[in-house]
């Protein structure tokens, strides 16, 4: 049958790495892109005797994290161990929290096909990074050799679990957007799946529409950008479909997304999946939270996401749809309120904003926090336009301009020569030359066809190199024509 | 051998003195250890260079007056405890060549106070043993009949104690692996409680049990040792973050009114005649010291061997797993890939009785087993802790044998792995427990054999454990260390 008579189940375990400055049981730095194994000590690097000490801070990330989804947050939680061998693993467990996390019970909130969507949260917990492998071969078991870097090694992660709530590759993909807007809106976690610090692995599996039994479900493995979370799931549901519908059962593994050939491939069945052998490590002591800690993070919480959108609405009467847009984006929404100390009309910001502003930042393939043009400056330049000072067309080119070199806006109408033309003599003088110059149009316009005048103001425009004040050429242009009735 | 007689404290008084320097001393023990180390092989590494400059540091410190009560007196260090770019090889093959490149916190104090460390003494591999039949290195002796086993894990620790090649040394403490070895040898062992002592740096067995300790000739160096390694230790989280009082000053208190806890059955089948009758002559002891003797009730300490072989070789399974040939230590030739590497780097680096182990406690955490085995020990373990909650209730300090029988002859036990594990059946519960807990010499056999008593306290009762000792060692004497006729 076809895949729309089958209801998909996806459920999501996404790891986030924390922010911290430093690991999550030693001093060691966790900044990205240093050169191999410069970021290590005894501690993580596993050496015998070493013991971990808790990081605080990636205790309160979590909990912000957990906060953040609307979760309960645990007055005691504890560590395990996950034992297994791997050369990127240094003791061959990653300490992680097994059966009592930080946090449990969470949501998170979307709008998927103009519907809200809600997806459970069942548990957040936290747990340390491992290393990097880089294998001569294609697997560890079939390279000569395997060179490993530990600088990634103790970094904190947390591991967000959702429920089976999700019932299309779509809704997974735009869960993953909104978890990473939430938790950059936290400020816990930078986000950037190209440089692994959120990754997600995926359950899928397939029941007959009406059903309610869930069916057998693969877990899908390597899918590194949000897109690719879509497309390995939308791939995964036909393969299950087609299985289903030779009336073979689907087989119980782990699934790797192989995002060149766009296919998901067997990785590993049930039967050698790992056991892990958690129990409590007797390391570290567990981690107990007062109520009055858990109040005071609460109460330090970023505005989020949901919040903004609402005050948007209510107190810059931005659409639904512009205050959606920009409030999904941290970036985008710190940038815009910059704006708006110092100009008023948030519609006009929201509307550049998402009109040239993005038209830039796809083009130049740069990111909001990387925008050479300050909030202020772009204040500014509608201002000038207000003023007059510049045309709307001009507007676009100037701001153009601030965007490459980050100049203001005044700096470069000056340099540019771009101040509007809004003196009467010099207007009329360039309508003049446009009427001696068109003489056809001309004719036609006073014949009667009045559509034409459109024509005759974009040649004022053009002779004026776009600085004439567009509603004096059409005023002046209308004048001199009758005058010639 | 006037010198090599005198306790640690005698040596402080000489030191003190000026009739006597750190370094005179520290190489009348390397003289003492050349001379008797081919019969007692205490010793896997000796550090005299480095022994003889902190002897130097040492008498400037005593000379600008700051030294510490132990500064300038030489110590023997167990060689699980890191030190650093010296070897630190826990009796194995696997970390042969292991120089780590830090001290453990103890080894960090001794250095810092100027105790010169004479070198890193034997043991089991990875601690596992009783005997240090296991190590890689071979077995120490015990200097009372070099044809017997100074016990273990820390038995060479022990043996350089009793063989007069260290006035001090420090062990390590899982299930017994201090006490039993000092009560084979005739000398103090003790046994802080969990937390006392800064773990950070001692290569771990079971990290829910281990704790360092003293080994010395009588309860006040113990007493002073003591001193100098608890503390609280920011690097090891699990140590306790209480004050520390002054050992010393429980010495000599009068235990009039001590309630001292026998169990009804530690004196029961299975045990030595000769033990059981010391152990007598120290609860006889206590009473005429004016201590009431009260029979206790442990009614769980028959599940405390079960139980701690359970916890133990769980937790052993994932601390050894660290050892795979990657970063440190022994790496097998075998390199075809990665996997292939790690399972012969470990197949070659650890012996049978740390597979042994790792085996039993993968079992025990295996999925379908966890429940029955590891879960259980944990309830067991919880049950073991409230037996002396409530007899602690009771009762100020408890007396047992340390260990069922005097120490065994080579070869004895080692072919039998559960003989061997029974060594450990009075010992493991204050491991279990938490508790603090030591052995003291007591008496000798007929044969001249050294006999241990157990004194365990509460959580923290270190002072009361020590006066209660120190007492009993007033009142049942001495008994003087094998010369090995040097
Ligand atoms: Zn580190």
């Amino acid at each position: 049958m076809p895949l729309e008579d089958y209801t998909i189940v996806i459920g999501l375990e996404v790891h986030s790495e924390l922010m911290t400055k430093s690991k999550l049981f030693c001093g060691c730095s966790t900044s990205f892109g240093s050169e191999a194994n410069s970021q290590v000590c005894p501690v993580c690097l596993g050496l015998p005797g070493t013991l971990p000490v808790l990081n605080k801070k990636a205790v309160e990330f979590a909990v912000r994290a957990g906060l953040a989804l609307d979760c309960n947050i645990a007055t005691f939680s504890k560590f395990d161990r996950k034992n297994y061998f791997y050369p990127d693993l240094p003791k061959a467990f990653q300490v992680s929290q097994y059966d009592i996390p930080i946090c449990q019970k969470g949501h998170v909130d979307f709008i998927v096909n103009g519907e809200k969507k809600t997806v459970g949260v069942t548990r957040v917990h936290l747990e340390e990074e491992a290393g990097k492998s880089v294998h001569s071969g294609a697997t560890i078991s079939t390279s000569d050799f395997s060179l490993e870097d530990y600088n990634r090694c103790g970094i904190p992660l947390i591991e967000i679990v959702s429920e089976p709530d999700m019932r299309s590759p779509e809704e997974a993909r735009i869960y993953m957007e909104t978890l990473r807007n939430i938790l950059r809106y936290a400020e816990v976690s930078d986000c950037k799946m190209e440089e692994g610090s959120l990754r997600c692995d995926a359950n899928i599996s397939l029941m007959p529409k009406g059903a309610t039994k869930f069916g057998t479900r693969t877990e899908i493995k390597n899918m590194n950008s949000f897109r690719a979370v879509q497309k390995a799931l939308e791939y995964e549901a036909i393969r299950q479909a087609a299985c289903l519908d030779r009336g073979e059962k689907i087989v119980q593994e782990t699934r790797t997304w192989d995002d060149a050939a766009g296919v998901t491939l067997p990785m590993r069945s049930k039967e050698e999946a790992h056991d892990y052998r958690y129990f409590p490590e007797p390391d570290l002591v567990p981690i107990v939270l007062t109520t009055e800690y858990i109040d005071k993070i609460k109460n330090d919480l970023p505005e989020l996401p949901v919040a903004k959108f609402h005050r948007y609405i209510t107190e810059y009467a931005l659409p639904e749809y512009d205050a959606d847009l920009i409030s999904a984006n941290k970036d985008l929404a710190t940038y815009f309120e910059a704006v708006l100390e110092n100009y008023k009309d948030a519609k006009v910001v929201s509307n550049w904003l998402m009109g040239e502003f993005m038209r830039l930042l796809n083009e130049h393939e740069v990111e909001i926090t990387d925008v050479k043009v300050k909030p202020k400056d772009l204040a500014k330049l509608f201002e000038l336009q207000d003023k007059g000072t510049i045309s709307s067309k001009i507007a676009k080119t100037v701001f153009e301009e601030m965007f490459i070199s980050g100049k203001d806006p005044e700096t470069v109408v000056k340099e540019k020569g771009l101040v509007q033309i809004s003196d009467v003599s010099e207007i009329e003088k360039i309508v003049a030359d446009v009427i001696k110059n068109n003489p056809d149009p001309v004719a036609q316009y006073l014949e009667g066809k009045e559509k034409v005048l459109g024509f005759l103001v974009g040649q004022v425009m053009k002779f004026s190199k776009g600085k004439a004040n567009p509603q004096m050429a059409n005023d002046y242009l209308k004048k001199a024509l009758a005058e010639l009735k | 051998m006037e010198l090599l007689k005198k306790s640690a404290l005698e040596l402080r008084d000489l030191l003190d003195k000026r009739e006597v320097s750190s370094r005179e001393i520290v190489e009348t023990y390397l003289k003492r250890i050349e001379a008797v180390e081919p019969k007692v092989k205490s010793f896997v590494t000796l550090t005299a260079e480095e022994a003889l400059q902190a002897a130097d540091k040492a008498d400037e410190m005593i000379k600008e007056k700051k030294a510490g009560l132990l500064t300038g007196i030489p110590i023997a260090v167990k060689d699980n405890m890191c030190t650093y770019h010296v070897e630190t090889t826990c009796g194995s093959k696997m970390l042969e060549n292991f120089k780590p490149p830090y001290d453990a916190t103890v080894v960090a104090n001794l250095k810092e106070t100027g105790v010169p460390v004479l070198g890193k003494t034997n043991m089991d591999e990875f601690a596992m043993g009783s005997s240090t039949e296991t190590s890689y290195y071979g077995p120490s002796r015990n200097p009372w009949d070099l044809e017997r086993v100074p016990g273990g894990s820390s038995g060479g620790s022990a043996a350089a104690v009793a063989a007069m090649e260290a006035p001090l040394a420090l062990g390590s403490d899982t299930g017994g692996s201090i006490r039993q070895p000092a009560s084979l040898t005739g000398i103090v062992g003790v046994k802080p409680t969990y937390g006392l002592v800064s773990r950070y740096g001692l290569i771990a067995f079971a990290s829910s049990l281990d704790q360092i300790g003293p080994f010395t000739r009588n309860v006040a160096d113990s007493a002073a040792l003591l001193n100098l390694l608890s503390g609280y230790d920011p690097k090891d989280t699990t140590s306790l973050p209480h004050a520390r009082p002054d050992y010393m000053q429980a010495l000599g208190k009068d235990i009039k009114g001590l309630k001292v806890g026998v169990a009804k059955d530690s004196l029961g089948d299975g045990l030595d005649k000769e033990v059981a009758a010391t152990v007598k002559k120290s609860i006889d002891a206590f009473a005429s010291l004016g201590a009431e003797i009260v029979e206790i009730e442990l009614p769980h300490s028959e599940y405390a061997l079960a139980t701690y072989y359970l916890v133990a070789t769980a937790e052993a399974s994932s601390n050894l797993a660290r050892f795979d040939g990657v970063r440190f230590g022994h790496r097998s030739q075998e390199e075809k890939d990665s996997v292939t590497m790690f399972k012969h780097t470990r197949a070659e680096g650890f012996g049978p009785e740390v597979k042994r182990r790792i085996m039993l406690g993968t079992y025990a955490l295996s999925a379908g087993f966890y429940d029955a085995y590891y879960l259980k020990a944990l309830k067991a373990r919880t049950l073991i802790k409230s037996d002396f909650d409530a007899a602690f209730g009771k009762v100020d300090i408890i007396l047992s044998p340390t260990t069922p029988s005097v120490a065994f002859k080579f070869g004895e036990k080692i072919s039998d792995p559960l003989a061997m594990y029974l060594s450990d059946v009075f010992t493991t519960t204050a491991n279990l427990a938490g508790i603090p807990a030591m052995s003291m010499p007591a008496g000798l056999t007929t044969n001249g054999l050294p006999i241990g008593v157990q004194l365990i306290a509460p959580a923290l009762g270190e002072e009361i454990m020590l006066s209660a000792a120190y007492a009993l060692e007033k009142a049942v004497g001495t008994f003087g260390l094998p010369t090995l006729e040097v």
